[in-house]
Formats: structure tokens, C-alpha cells, sequence
């Protein structure tokens, strides 16, 4: 349905998306994550044909965003960032231009805005300018300006970004219900919601993808795994990697600091077995002089902080 | 085409949403009435030549004022995200927009024909060069619509937009009357680039066709600019 090839742009000097590539076929909801900056913005812009890439390409079905940007956009409903609608609009008014530049028939136009402001829940500010309303109201309109032509794709730029709770769940649930049909594409920096909304999850950090994988499948990842710090004060770092890898149960060593004559190891283990001991066995045989010694489980909290560290 | 008119008729519609229309309108008719009867009784002649001599200087800062929000407004609020991620092309919204601030130029100069019926009731009124006065009118009115629109689509900021639309066309309106100035070898080529000069000609009531096409090339590569700006964006 998606394919995306290679995608970069350069604002000015600044690379906001780097090189990225992946797929993505119809139905279901994928989950953009990324700390602020990232890029989720910047690649959203060019699927719906806003932004120019610099270099690489999207296609969507057939088309692809440089020959046939016309096609994509019908293809798309596209929620921006802080739905940046006309203030002086009544939002009847734009739901109703968005039916026409979305060619809907006129009696298709009068039933599908019925439907969606019931749908959105808007029944109550038709009549009201977009600049009068509150946040939350002026999200849904644009949640219902993205569904007016029932779009087989839709991209979500922080739908739920200033509403309340209560807000916040029906939002959830009509996004859910869309993604049962439809192809979905939210972006979000809250890994609470991505967890309870997306099948798919794509974790962006400096305009490169860093994880990619279901939700299920990334959290069972973060769960079954572990990380075990350890802070020692000795001179050779390589001698202690090289009794730390023999280890059992112990998958990756990694270096994650030295200086001052103390360095710091990061050891990623998997299984279910409490492997603490073994290690702790290991520092007191040699003697090294142990500083620091403690256990990080896994969530989707630790993998999209490990993996997004550094900005 | 079809979604360029849904533009024109969203934009149409939303000049007389807000206030700013009917200011702009109220500013324009009382700005010519004034001038043009305040003279028109001591010439005695039952003629609208005064009134359209006027339009140039008054059409330079009435339509940037008018056409300074059309892409300053949508930068500025964002809307113009929304706008483009619909299935529209830059061309659609630009003569969308453009075909929407000339058919704002007409309704503002619709209640000025009522000047044209008074006076035919108090002398012998020539509507020749009336007609074309008017005809002249909505060209002078849709190249300085294509100037504003650029100088609007330059800009996220409104003002700069009406003083980069203002100077543009102010330029254009004097320049025929500061060949004083200028070396002789240039005065025909200067004289011709003046929109002053070509709309003499017509409010006279002469169609020349290199008139009509001085105009028309203004709004061509107004409009062409503009598209250029807008794809730059990108």
C-alpha cells in the first residue's frame, strides 16, 4: 500500500529526515514515535504531498508523490499538527468546502458531514466560527475534515494533543475502529497511547528509523529482556568484556563509559533466569573494585529511551 | 478546474465574512465620490473621465490591502497545510484565489455605475467610453490582483505584504508620469511599461489590443510568479 524509499530532506543545513525506508500494507494502524524534532512531522508533510523530499520517494498503491501528488491527496485524509483551520469559518461552512474539494456528490456531502459530526461529536459548534472554539472541539473538526471522503489512508499528526481525558479515549476508540478498515498513520510522543492504539510501531529518533517491529512483538522484546548496569573501577576494559561475553544468558556487552579510571558497562540479557549472581561471582574473583550494580527492566519506555538517547 | 472554482467561491465568500470588505468597499466609494464630484459640477461636462482617471492611484493601495491575506493569512495561521494536503493543485488555489479578488474588484466598482445612470439623467452621457472605462477598470483591477496576490504569497506577515503589493503598484501607476526624469532613449520603453499609460488609452473608450495585452501579460506573469513562489516553498 505504502512504500517508502529512501526518504531525505534537508532543511537548509539540518537533515530532519534521514535515508528512511519501509512498507507498510493496508489496514491496521502504525504508530509513529519519536521525540520532538525527530521527524514525524517532516515525513508526514511529504506523504501528503505538503513537502518536497529532498531525495528518495513514497508510492502509494501506483502513484508515486513527485508524478502524481493529485492521486495521493484523494487517497490521503490528513490531520495536521493543532488542526490549523480558517478562524473565521463556521465550522459547517468547512466541512462543507472540504466536501467540495473532495468532489463529494451534494446529498453524499449533507449525510456524510450528518454522520461525522455525530461520529466526531460536533453536532453542537456547527454553527460556531473554528476560532471560537476550544482545543479539543477544533481537533475533532479536523478529525472530520481528514474523514470526509472516507480516505483508505489517514495520517494523524498528535491526534489527541491537548484534549482531556475523557477526550483523549474517544479519539482512541474512533481511531481504532477506523484502523480495523482503513490504514492509519498517527504520530505520537506518548508511548502510553501508541501502546493501547497501534498494531505497528515505528520509533524515529534524529530522522533515521531506530525500531521497527508489531507492538506486541517490541514489548515482548522490552519484557522478556533486561539490562544490567555496571560501574567498576579498573584500567582494561577489554579484559573485563572478554569474561563478561562467556556468560551465559548474557547477549550484548557494551561499553557505555569510561573516565576517571571507571567505566561503565551496559549488558543486555535475555531468558527468564536471574543471571545477577553469575556476574556479581565473576567481579569477585577478579577483584575489581565494583562502584555500581543494578537491574533495568524492560518496557517500551526503556526501549524508546535507549534507543532515542542523546537529544 | 472544478476545484479551482470551489477555491474562488470559499475565498469569495470569505471576503464578506469578515468586516474588512465592507471597510475596504466604504473606504473606496467615498474616496472617489469625493474626488470625482467634487469637480465634477464646476467642468460641467456630462462625462466619467475624471472618475476613471482616479482608479489607478486608488485601485494601487485599495487591492494590496485587499489581496495581502490570500496567502499571508493561510502561512501565517497554517491553514495553508490543510488547503494543500487536499487534493488541490498550486495552480487551482492561485486562480482560485486571484479569479476571486477580481470578482471582489467588480462588486466594489458595481455601485459606482449608479454615477454613470445619475449623470445621464443631467446631460447627454456617452456610454462608449463608460463601458470601456469599466472594461478597463477590471484589467487595471485584475493586474494589480495578480501583483498583490504575489507580493501576499511572499510573506507570512500581512503588512509586508500590502506594502510590497502597494510599492509595486504604485510604481507601475507613476512611472508613465516621471519620464521627466528619465533619459530620452528610454521614454518609449518606459512609458509603454506604465499601467497609467495603457489605461488612459482605454478609459478613453479605445480598445487597443496592445492595451489589453499589456494588461494580460501583467496578470500572466503575475500569476506565474506567484506559482513559482508557492512550488519553492516546498
Amino acid at each position: 500500500m505504502i512504500r517508502v524509499e529512501n526518504l531525505t530532506r534537508y532543511y537548509g543545513g539540518t537533515c530532519a529526515v534521514d535515508e528512511i525506508s519501509f512498507e507498510m500494507g493496508s489496514g491496521g494502524i502504525l504508530g509513529l514515535l519519536g521525540p520532538n524534532g525527530a521527524g514525524k512531522t517532516t515525513f508526514m508533510r511529504m506523504l501528503t504531498c505538503y513537502l518536497r523530499p529532498s531525495s528518495g520517494n513514497i508510492t502509494v498503491k501506483d502513484y508515486n508523490i513527485h508524478e502524481h501528488p493529485i492521486q495521493i491527496k484523494e487517497l490521503i485524509g490528513y490531520l495536521p499538527e493543532s488542526a490549523p483551520i480558517y478562524p473565521d469559518m463556521l465550522v459547517y461552512d468547512y466541512l462543507k468546502f472540504v466536501a467540495d474539494v473532495r468532489n463529494l456528490e451534494k446529498a453524499r456531502a449533507d449525510s456524510r458531514i450528518k454522520e461525522l459530526a455525530g461520529m466526531c461529536g460536533i453536532r453542537e459548534v456547527m454553527h460556531k466560527p473554528v476560532g471560537e472554539l476550544s482545543k479539543g472541539y477544533k481537533q475533532r473538526v479536523g478529525l472530520a475534515h481528514a474523514m470526509m471522503s472516507d480516505p483508505e489512508i489517514l495520517v494523524l499528526d498528535e491526534p489527541t494533543s491537548g484534549l482531556d481525558p475523557n477526550q483523549i479515549v474517544e479519539i482512541r476508540d474512533i481511531i481504532r475502529r477506523i484502523g480495523r478498515e482503513k490504514t492509519v498513520i498517527l504520530s505520537t510522543h506518548i508511548l502510553s497511547e501508541a501502546e493501547a492504539t497501534c498494531d505497528r510501531i515505528v520509533i524515529i529518533n534524529r530522522g533515521k528509523i531506530v525500531a521497527d517491529g508489531a507492538t506486541d512483538e517490541l514489548k515482548r522484546q522490552a519484557g522478556s529482556g533486561y539490562i544490567i548496569h555496571v560501574s567498576l573501577r579498573h584500567g582494561n576494559p577489554g579484559e573485563i568484556t572478554q569474561a563478561f561475553t562467556g556468560v551465559p544468558g548474557i547477549s550484548d556487552v557494551a561499553l557505555a563509559g569510561s573516565g576517571d579510571g571507571i567505566i561503565d558497562f551496559r549488558l543486555a540479557c535475555s531468558g527468564q533466569r536471574d543471571i545477577r549472581p553469575d556476574i556479581y561471582g565473576i567481579i569477585k574473583n577478579n577483584n575489581w573494585p565494583l562502584l555500581e550494580f543494578h537491574r533495568e527492566t524492560g518496557t517500551l519506555e526503556t526501549i524508546f529511551r535507549e534507543l532515542t538517547r542523546g537529544n | 478546474m472544478n476545484r479551482a472554482a470551489t477555491v474562488f467561491r470559499k475565498e469569495f465568500r470569505g471576503y464578506f465574512i469578515s468586516p474588512i470588505a465592507y471597510i475596504v468597499i466604504s473606504v473606496f466609494l467615498i474616496l472617489t465620490g469625493w474626488f470625482f464630484f467634487s469637480t465634477f459640477f464646476l467642468f460641467g461636462q456630462a462625462e466619467m473621465r475624471s472618475f476613471f482617471s482616479l482608479l489607478p492611484v486608488i485601485f494601487s493601495f485599495i487591492i494590496p490591502a485587499v489581496t495581502m491575506r490570500l496567502f499571508s493569512e493561510e502561512f501565517n495561521t497554517g491553514s495553508y497545510e490543510l488547503m494543500l494536503t487536499m487534493p488541490v493543485s498550486p495552480p487551482d488555489i492561485i486562480i482560485g484565489k486571484f479569479t476571486a479578488a477580481v470578482a471582489f474588484v467588480a462588486v466594489m466598482l458595481a455601485p459606482t455605475l449608479s454615477y454613470g445612470i445619475f449623470i445621464s439623467f443631467i446631460g447627454d452621457l456617452d456610454w462608449g467610453p463608460v463601458a470601456g472605462g469599466y472594461a478597463g477598470a477590471l484589467l487595471l483591477g485584475a493586474s494589480f490582483s495578480s501583483i498583490g496576490l504575489f507580493a501576499s504569497s511572499l510573506t507570512r506577515n500581512q503588512i509586508i505584504a500590502f506594502i510590497t503589493g502597494m510599492s509595486f503598484c504604485f510604481v507601475l501607476t507613476l512611472m508613465d508620469k516621471m519620464l521627466f526624469f528619465l533619459p530620452e532613449g528610454a521614454l518609449n520603453f518606459f512609458q509603454y511599461m506604465g499601467a497609467g499609460f495603457h489605461f488612459q488609452n482605454i478609459s478613453r473608450g479605445i480598445i487597443d489590443s496592445r492595451d489589453i495585452l499589456y494588461f494580460l501579460s501583467i496578470c500572466f506573469v503575475m500569476l506565474y510568479a506567484t506559482n513559482l513562489v508557492i512550488r519553492e516553498r516546498k
